[in-house]
Parts: structure tokens; sequence; C-alpha cells
């Protein structure tokens, strides 16, 4: 489970969109993880084959559990899908055959301790064993499982040869199938999800018409309207509990009142907590200082106008991609401004990622990046603003986008407030904020005239750099935004 | 198109745009963009929808006619 973004320190796997033996390349989505704010596609770290799908949908994880296991490329050359004889079933862990460990598809997040913790669960003692051995291609037969088990799976309709075995030597148990069972009656679509988690509906209860039985939005609709059972949720969210059926998990004594909430007061609550915890964090570790200026707007205002006039509506500028321009151009200008500061020293950001901080109907707010945004025009600029807005209210970002930031903007002004003083996103060094521009009386030349002016702000952390630094930002901003025609 | 044609188009796209907040609730000549907390983007969702179903063409210089539902709808309305 990556930490997508700093405020994050759990969350639920909500869609495998690949299976065992696919291929995969760097970067491509490869499942949808439910955070506190939104549905994110996760990407891959690595390039190579998917060899094991460790955590089941519908489970909630802490930061670091290893979700899958991939081969890296070039790795499985030699057995490709390779599974022990005896090894857990078909969905084996062809990665520890070669002596080399497994990819976590967490990357670098993956801590042991927390991988170990996730396996609570489902311990697949199988899994570490070390050793080459002759690999016949194993095509879904089960490994070894008791009769009693094998018809426990009849009952329920599990295939044994998706399940994970966690006896003796791979061996399928009872409480395997059973586990099994549960994830598969909890496999549900993302929007059928948000839309159970908005109803307080348990979509684990809810009987799914999608493929292989997956409960769609339709069916969440249908079990409201017949009047189903409450979700557990808001208990199923403890690590602890994680993989629970939530019937068990809702009946904990003090937590039922919980998750009788409505989903939606729960979710907004959690999204709370979550930007609590992280302003919390920038504000007791950054020494903030901040600058302001204010910029006429005239020049940048009537380029926008006489760009706007030939073009259709789609393909129209607003004034923040003119802002987001000037923003990234002076973050690339001004580098010590744009990157992150660990381990008590800055680290540039190799590129300019700009973060933008979007509000969310229904409150609270999400700061996606966008990537290399100093190499883009502002037509290119609006677009990709566009798509990730509307992608941030419809819960549809990547990871990437939610944790490669090496700066953020916040917009406020188009709330109508005059100016905004940010507070910095951890491990980030420099907030820049925009107020709403409107028209003031402003001096040019010895006389009074009335111009839209806007207030530029930047917040910035004191140990990365100082007030002359973050002065000289606003200064670039300013003569930017003075020659739109440049943008 | 009618008046009440085009206030119903406009509700109906707000309504897309901002589905935590109804429309039907605001009156005709309260402030959209204040009422429904719709940000430049928003409007400018609104704007492009507004031109592909009506078929016509908004300019800039237009949007303060579609400030409010009334004077909206008596623009889409018009000539």
């Amino acid at each position: 489970m990556p930490v997508l973004g700093a405020d994050m320190d759990e969350g639920t796997l909500v869609e495998w969109l690949v299976k065992p033996g696919d291929q995969i390349h760097k970067g491509d989505v490869i499942a949808v993880v439910d955070t506190a704010k939104s549905a994110i596609e996760v990407e891959s770290f690595h390039t190579g084959t998917v060899a094991e799908l460790i955590t089941p949908v519908g489970e909630t994880v802490p930061v670091g559990t290893v979700l899958a296991t991939i081969t890296e490329a070039g790795e499985e050359a030699g057995e490709p899908g390779a599974v022990k004889p005896g090894g857990p079933a078909a969905v084996g862990p062809p990665a520890a055959e070669g002596g080399r460990p497994a990819v976590a598809v967490a990357g670098e997040l993956a801590a042991p301790a927390a991988g170990e913790a996730a396996a609570v669960e489902a311990p697949a003692p199988a899994r570490a064993r070390p050793g080459r051995r002759p690999a016949p291609q194993v095509t879904g037969l089960p490994a070894h499982s008791t009769p009693l088990v094998r018809h426990e799976a009849e009952q329920l309709g599990v295939d044994l040869a998706t399940v994970r075995g966690s006896g003796r030597g791979g061996t399928i148990t009872r409480a395997d199938v059973e586990h099994a069972a549960a994830s598969r009656r909890r496999r549900v679509t993302p929007l059928a999800r948000r839309l159970a988690d908005e109803l307080g509906v348990d979509p684990g209860a809810v009987t799914g018409t999608g493929p292989d039985g997956a409960v769609r939005a339709a069916d969440v609709r249908r079990a409201v309207a017949a009047g189903a059972p409450a979700a557990g949720r808001a208990t199923a969210r403890q690590p602890g509990d994680a993989g629970r059926p939530p019937a068990a998990a809702g009946a904990q004594a003090g937590q039922a009142a919980q998750a009788a909430q409505p989903g939606r007061s729960r979710r907004a609550e959690s999204m709370r907590q979550a930007i609590a915890r992280l302003m919390a964090r920038s504000k007791r570790e950054i020494p903030h200082y901040y600058v302001s200026n204010t910029e006429d707007m005239s020049a940048a205002l009537a380029w926008l106008r006489g760009r706007n006039r030939s073009v259709e509506v789609s393909r129209r500028l607003v004034p923040a991609a003119l802002l987001l321009r000037a923003t990234a151009l002076a973050a690339r200008q001004v580098p010590e401004l744009n990157g992150y500061w660990t381990e008590d020293h800055f680290v540039p950001g190799t590129a300019v990622h700009l973060g933008v901080a979007i509000s969310l109907r229904g409150g609270g707010l999400i700061t996606p990046a966008i990537h290399h945004a100093d190499g883009l025009d502002p037509g290119e600029l609006m677009a990709k603003l566009r798509d990730l807005v509307n992608r941030a209210r419809a819960g549809r970002l990547r990871s990437s986008e939610l944790t490669d930031a090496t700066i953020t903007v916040t917009n406020l002004g188009d709330q109508g407030v005059e100016s905004v003083t940010g507070v910095i996103y951890p491990p980030q060094v420099a907030l820049v904020g925009f107020g709403k521009i409107a028209e003031r009386p402003w001096a040019v030349g010895g006389l009074l005239g009335v111009r839209p002016v806007v207030v530029t702000t930047l917040a910035a952390d004191h140990r990365a750099t100082d007030g002359y630094t973050g002065g000289r930002f606003l200064t670039v901003v300013a003569d930017l935004l003075q020659r739109p025609e440049e943008l | 198109m009618t008046p009440e044609q085009a206030y119903q188009m406009i509700t109906d796209i707000l309504r897309e745009i901002a589905p935590d907040a109804d429309p039907g609730t605001i009156g005709g000549d309260a402030d959209i963009r204040d009422a429904l907390e719709l940000d430049s983007l928003d409007f400018l969702n609104f704007v492009e929808e507004l031109s592909q179903r009506s078929g016509r063409r908004i300019d800039e210089d237009d949007y303060p006619q579609l400030a409010t539902l009334a004077s909206g709808a008596k623009f889409l309305a018009g000539p």
C-alpha cells in the first residue's frame, strides 16, 4: 500500500486491474485504492510480470503493506509463471524461486514490519522458502486441501485454484476458503463502493449482478430501496480489523454506534482528520515565513480576452491557467523553492511538478500535481487543470499525481477572498497563494487609475530558504504576468 | 427555444456540474456562481455544455448575461 500523499496511513483496496501472469510496465495502473480523500489509481513502480495479488479486494490495510508481488522483467525468463510443486496453488510466488526477493508493489515504502502485519490474516509460510527446484507449470490445480475443505469450497462456490494456502506447505485451510469467499463476496465497483459509503450500506451484504457477482452501483441502490444493513466500514478501517468480515468487526462493543453513522459524514470526518494531521505536522515542523505582492493583471487579462475571443469555449483559458504558468516558470528560475526538505537538508526537485489545491464538493481538499508543468504552455496547462479537477472530484486520481508535487499552488481567489497565506505541504518547502482578481485603485506614473489586481503570496520553509529568495520568486512571477504573450 | 425550455436546460446542466447543490432551490435572480459555489472551471464547463446543447455561440462578453437563471434563460431564448 503506497503512501498516496503525506497525510495517508491506510487504504482500502477496491479493485484489481491486473491478474497474476499479466505483463505490466512502470507507470501502468494496476489497482484502485480508496483513501480518506478519494479513490486513487495506483501505478506500478516496476516493469515485470504480476506474480501474486496478496491483498484481497475490500480489505483495508496500513501503508507499507505488500499488495502484490511482481517478478521483474528478465527475472522470470527461465521460469515463466513457475510454481513449486506443493506450493500454494496457481498464484504462487515465482519471484522467490531464483532466490531473489519478490518486488513489492509498495516498493521502497513496503517496510518488512508492515508487510508482516498485513500477513496476519493469511500468513503464507511457503512464500519465503529459498532454493531452486524443478518448476512444472501448474494450471489451476489446487495443491493441497482436505476433503472437508474441498466440500466447504464447493458449498461456498470458491475455486480452490484461486486460493492461497496458509497451512503447512501451502495447504489450503478452511479459514482460507472462508476468507476467499468473504473477499469475493465483497467485489464491488468503485462507484458502487462510494455510493454504498454515502448511503451507509455495507457493500458486502449486497447481492452483485455484475461479472463474477461484482456489486455495481445499481445493486447498491436496489439494496437501499430494500432496506440493506448499515455498513461496518468505520470499524473495518481499523488496521487491526483488516480483512475481518464486516459483521464480526461491527459486532464489537462501542463501535456499533460509529458504524451506524451515515457514510458521508464518516468520510468527511476521516478526510478532516487526515488534513488535520498533515497541517499540524506542517506547522509543528516547518518554520514558515511569508512574503506577498500585489500585481496589476490588466495586461494578462487583456491578452486572455483577445485569445479567448478567437477560440471555442472548450479551448478558452481562465486566469488561473496564466497564474499556474507563471508559478511553474518561476519555480524553474528559483529552484531553491522547488523540491523537498528531507533529513535536515533540501533536495531540489528533478522537475517542476505543480501541486494544485482543489476543493472537493462536500468539503475537504486534495492537492494533485500537474507533472512537468514548466514544460506546458498555458493552453496545455489549462487542459491538464480541467482534467485534474474533474478527476479529483470524480475520485479518479493517479497515485503519482498525489505524491510527486514539488511545489503547491492554492487559488482561493476563485472563492472570492482577496488573499490567502498558505500552510506548506510537507515535505515541500513552498506554497504559492493567489487571491481574487479584483478592480482596485492603482497608481501608475503619478496618476490614479482603476486596475484589476491580484494579491500573490508565498509561504516558504525558512530551513530551506530565506525571505530574500521568497521575494525573488514573487518578483519573477510579477514580471512574467506583465508579459503574458511570452508565457 | 422558449424561456421555459432554456430555464430547464440551464438547471439540468447545473445539476450535473454541482450535484450536491440543487439549482431548483435558488431564486431566478440569485447569482448562480455564488449560490452554487462554482469556481471558474465549473463555470467554463457550464458555458461549454450550454453552448453545445443550445447550439449557440457564447462569447466571454456574454458571460454577464449568464449570471442568474432568469437572465440566462432570457439570453438563450433571445434572438
